[in-house]
């Protein structure tokens, strides 16, 4: 399997790479391609261009400050996952990091390539969603900020328009009061996600759950906010009963259809389970206050 | 009946796109111009020769084609050599010493019969190799060392061979 014939440019500034990606509307972004070069192999891209972004200047690093996590666009997965001040401003990226693929594909493939591949199965849109980040596109007109809530539109599919880079994206820190946690199932390790669940809630001062926020991947043509299930569960002490009502709740998100991986009634059944169990796990996070 | 044969269509000469390709091949500076859908996998073996790195199924699954890119494990199938252009590439032709001394990751492989046909032990090795020159806290339980190989499929030993190998490996690298 050998990918098909394309243009590759490998421009210096950013305003070079929006250039090359208006001079042709099949031209794409590559940047660690570990998503890309696959789907190119099996003939499913067929970009006629490639604008290589690995050489533009100001597309690397992570930035931790004012309560912020900033992704620059070619910055890998594993660089996230092991950095030292990601991981004490929120503990939840390594746990669902450990999910993501395998290390040697960590090592190239990049967060916001993930993010701009947008499948519906993958993590990294999944924790976007759950914790209200945003992503930064550059394109002829300029720049704008883009909610992940808005970002996601459809299966493979984002806000980003094509001559549009995706030059970095934003994560908040977890609050310290926090609890977290995130777990899926799968067919096997290391592959996409049957289904996924993240979860981050607090409690106020009589201990009851607040600002509790659900979501999950693998149920729909995108990642998902459990707004009824998080409903279900702010101000209840998240006794059984208000697990099982959340869990309930949760049923009607899963719109994706039965497919090869597995059927709607198991996502739906699995989705409830994962539920009952993050929440429980976040709040023993958030009570014992077992920040790293 | 008559037959003709059937004559493929291809070009006298192919209008590919091509690029210069610039990058250290286990210490060797190496200087080509390739086909810019040229694979980092196809780069080495054809290219350049080296056949150690074996390539299975191009589309990022197997991990036999894995090399090390900078200093990390990456999979060669899901990157194009143009990509790697002013990279260090480490190949398993360079992990033994230069007069064929093992290093302690082959010698355990060696030792546990970690291998039978032996066309995934390449990218086993350099990405367990990666993973103990990365310094990182490593995880040796068996479950920790089954999550290390996850990325590398093995047809022939059922990888119970494979992970006495990697924890033999920390021992003769003082890791375990």
């Amino acid at each position: 399997m050998k990918p098909p014939l394309f243009r590759y440019e490998a421009p210096r500034t950013i305003k070079e790479a929006v250039a090359a990606l208006s001079s042709d509307v099949d031209a794409m972004v590559l940047a660690g391609g570990q998503s890309l070069v696959p789907a190119m192999n099996f003939r499913v891209a067929n970009p006629s261009m490639l604008v290589d972004i690995q050489h533009v200047e100001g597309l690397k690093g992570i930035a931790v400050a004012d309560g912020t996590i900033v992704i620059k666009a070619m910055t890998r997965h594993r660089e996230l996952e092991l950095d030292p001040h990601v991981r004490r401003a929120n503990p939840l990226i390594a746990e669902i990091m450990q999910h993501v693929a395998h290390v040697p594909i960590r090592n190239r493939g990049t967060v916001v390539g993930s993010l701009c591949h947008a499948d519906p199965s993958a993590e990294m849109p999944l924790l976007f969603v759950l914790l209200d980040g945003t992503m930064t596109a550059a394109g002829p007109g300029g720049t704008r900020r883009i909610p992940a809530a808005e970002f996601f539109q459809s299966f493979l599919t984002t806000a980003r328009q094509q001559d549009e880079i995706v030059t970095e994206a934003r994560l908040p820190v977890l609050p310290e009061r926090a609890g977290w946690a995130f777990d899926e199932v799968t067919r096997r390790h290391g592959d996409y996600a049957l289904v996924g669940v993240g979860c981050v809630l607090e409690f106020d001062d009589s201990g009851r759950a607040h600002k509790v926020q659900l979501a999950a991947c693998g149920i729909s043509d995108r990642p998902v906010r459990l707004k009824a299930a998080e409903a279900a569960l702010n101000g209840t002490s998240l006794t059984t009963a208000d697990l099982d009502a959340a869990a309930l709740a949760s049923a009607d998100t899963v719109t994706q259809a039965d497919d090869m991986n597995t059927s709607m009634s198991y996502r739906r059944r699995v989705l409830g389970t994962l539920i009952r169990r993050l929440v429980v796990t976040a709040a023993q996070r958030a009570r014992s206050g077992s920040r790293p | 009946m008559r037959r003709t044969a059937i004559r493929p269509a291809i070009p006298e000469r192919s209008d590919e796109p091509r690029a210069e390709v610039a990058l250290t091949v286990n210490g060797q500076a190496v200087r080509r111009t390739v086909s810019v859908r040229m694979l980092l996998s196809d780069f080495l073996r054809h290219e350049l020769g080296l056949t150690g790195t074996h390539v299975g199924c191009e589309h990022g699954v197997c991990g036999c084609c894995t090399v090390h890119i900078d200093g990390k494990a990456g999979r060669s199938c899901l990157t194009f050599a143009i990509q790697a252009n002013g990279c260090h590439i480490r190949t398993i032709e360079a992990v033994a010493a230069e007069d064929g001394a093992l290093h302690p990751i082959q010698q355990a492989f060696k030792e546990c019969h970690a291998l039978q046909c032996g066309f995934c032990t390449p990218g086993m090795v350099m990405n367990i190799l990666s993973r103990f020159e990365e310094r990182e806290p490593l995880d040796l339980s068996e479950s920790g060392i089954r999550d290390m190989l996850s990325g590398n499929l093995c047809r022939c030993t059922g990888y119970i061979n494979i992970i006495a190998a990697v924890r033999r490996a920390a021992e003769l690298l003082g890791r375990a």
